[in-house]
């Protein structure tokens, strides 16, 4: 059909590639933003220069929100992988009666538009009378982190072969040897994608961060007050690239481990 | 000591065995934590926050009143702001949906049916990067790009058409959501055009239909469940959403996300924000009634 006359094929690659220079030029610009010696940040650059880099590296506030962010991520990664794997376990294995409705609740804090997760946190937050700190943090994110671990896992369970745990227990092994032995290998790299990908959210997650987090500044937020009130500008542009690199290269990673979980199921909507 | 490990694997042998017996046991071993943390924060949470939603705040001392009431349902319809607000975000989300399924069908088209291998290769990478980078960066740049003196006015200027004054508006707002959310329509609409088979088209063709023909009366209606799976990413993300409006919209460009979110954070009227929150959730849900008609969750 299309392709039938050569002007049409002519049309359709204009197009494309006017597209295809939209999605891609913005990132480019995030790039060659860093590299901006002024203040100013206008176009076009008056030149390229890494002068922000060190300043930036030594900013007592970016490193506070840059650590306080790793740490969370790393205890919301811990708690998906660990919650994640024993739910994608118990769907695979047992039915029982809610099962679908289990399933369907994992997914309601990425289904859910992120100011209602981050206010329903909040609330529950407030009522049980916990203060802000890295544990509410870390409540939030896992809580949207443990749906993508356990995809990952369900989806790596469902292709592999149940005859695998039966012959290792007919050759003697416990339930914990066959664990241990068998399914641990079968699903290491979807767990490992897994928990790339939940790492990679909670790092840049702000939405449901706003509202756990209290006064304490993630480096999302970090970066977000400084955009809203204009301070600061040259080291957010050296943050971001550095953002950029966190969150593209851990999704790069956990897709070439899985390529059989789809690409929407395991690139989990972001913010909202 | 070897007589320890015997004792051990024993005691696990018949711990092991107990369990296998018991599959009931194993199932509730497995679920009970990531159940409990579910039942218990989450759904715990959003029960809190509904039910807040039909409470008030006492004007004077901030305090939640325990008293159920309408009163911020009511507040939501009889006060214009509001309304204004409400019919921005849902114009605004429609808006965003609408421009990506025209900017999506002809790429995934071009990309699926007339690209060579190769390019295709390319063209798909070059959708990914977007959809995997951060999406807080993405919407920064586009602040840069759209400001006065940003790239797109110096573009602008060099071709000779004169600076435009979009920055902290909602044409900015409704350009960064489409821009933002782009990935998650193409790849849908990219999924649903290849599962088309080339048989279809060509029988289209011997009968003789045009391209344009060929296109609405035989691709269009095949492709529309991978169209309506995206819509439902463009405009649920859209509706959710208060960071965009905040950093590249202007005076005007409130979305119901802002209000929520300064109900909660400034105002301390959580009833009222919770209120609000049920809005988009409300749009949402005949929505997905609506594109579940069109076959979107099969889709998916």
């Amino acid at each position: 059909m299309i392709g039938a006359s050569r002007w049409s094929r002519v049309a359709f690659a204009c197009g494309a590639a006017l597209i295809m220079l939209f999605l891609l030029i913005p990132l480019a610009l995030i790039i060659v933003y860093a590299f901006n010696p002024s203040n100013i940040q206008s176009w076009p650059l008056s030149g390229l220069s890494t002068k922000w880099f060190s300043s930036t590296w030594h900013n007592e506030e970016m490193r506070h929100a840059l650590w306080l962010s790793v740490r969370a991520g790393l205890l919301a990664t811990a708690i998906a992988i660990l919650l994640g794997s024993t739910a994608a376990f118990a769907v695979h294995r047992f039915r029982f009666f809610g099962r679908d409705a289990i399933s369907f609740l994992f997914v309601l804090p990425i289904a859910l538009p992120g100011i209602i997760t981050g206010m329903a946190l909040n609330s529950f937050i407030s009522f049980s009378g916990l203060t802000f700190s890295l544990t509410t943090i870390v409540i939030g994110h896992a809580t949207f982190c443990i749906v993508i671990v356990y995809n990952n896992v369900l989806a790596r369970l469902r292709r592999t072969q149940p005859s695998l745990i039966e012959a290792s227990m007919d050759l003697g092994a416990d339930g914990w040897q066959t664990f241990r032995l068998v399914m641990l290998p079968a699903i290491a790299t979807a767990l490992v994608a897994g928990g790339l990908l939940a790492f990679a959210l909670s790092f840049d997650e702000i939405v449901v961060t706003i509202f756990t987090a209290g006064a304490q500044n993630t480096l999302p937020i970090w970066i977000f007050g400084n955009i809203r009130l204009g301070q600061q500008l040259p080291q957010v542009n050296v943050v971001v690239l550095f953002v950029i690199a966190v969150t593209l290269i851990p999704v790069a990673l956990a897709q070439r481990l899985t390529r059989d979980a789809g690409l929407l199921r395991t690139t989990a909507p972001r913010t909202a | 000591m070897t007589a320890a490990l015997a004792a051990g694997r024993a005691a696990r042998m018949r711990v092991s065995a107990a369990l296998f017996r018991r599959p009931w046991m194993r199932a509730v071993l497995l679920l009970s934590g990531p159940g409990a943390w579910f039942f218990l924060i989450y759904l715990a949470a959003l029960v809190v926050l509904f039910i807040s939603a039909l409470w008030s705040v006492e004007p004077f001392t901030g305090k939640l009143v325990h008293h159920w009431t309408l009163d911020n349902f009511k507040a939501l319809v009889n006060v214009s702001t509001y309304r204004t607000i409400a019919l921005r975000t849902i114009a605004i989300a429609a808006a965003v949906t609408v421009t990506d399924v025209v900017l999506a069908v002809p790429f995934a088209l071009f990309a699926v049916r007339i690209a060579p291998q190769r390019l295709r290769a390319v063209l798909f990478v070059a959708v990914l990067i977007p959809l995997w980078s951060s999406y807080l960066v993405r919407v920064y740049v586009w602040r840069l790009i759209l400001s006065k003196d940003g790239v797109l006015n110096w573009v602008l200027e060099k071709v000779g058409l004169g600076a435009v004054n979009v920055g902290y508006s909602n044409w900015a707002v409704w350009i960064v959501f489409s821009y933002i959310w782009l990935p998650f329509m193409i790849l849908p609409v990219w999924a649903a055009i290849e599962r088309v088979p080339d048989s279809f088209i060509e029988a289209s063709a011997d009968l003789g239909a045009r391209g344009w023909r060929t296109f609405r009366s035989v691709l269009l209606p095949l492709i529309l469940p991978g169209i309506a799976a995206g819509s439902i990413f463009t405009f649920s993300l859209t509706l959710g959403d208060f960071i965009t409006p905040t950093l590249v919209g202007g005076a005007g460009s409130d979305f119901i996300g802002n209000v929520v979110y300064d109900n909660v954070g400034i105002a301390n009227n959580i009833p009222f924000a919770a209120a609000f929150a049920t809005v988009p959730l409300a749009v949402m849900a005949v929505y997905l009634l609506l594109v579940r008609r069109l076959g979107a969750f099969e889709a998916l």
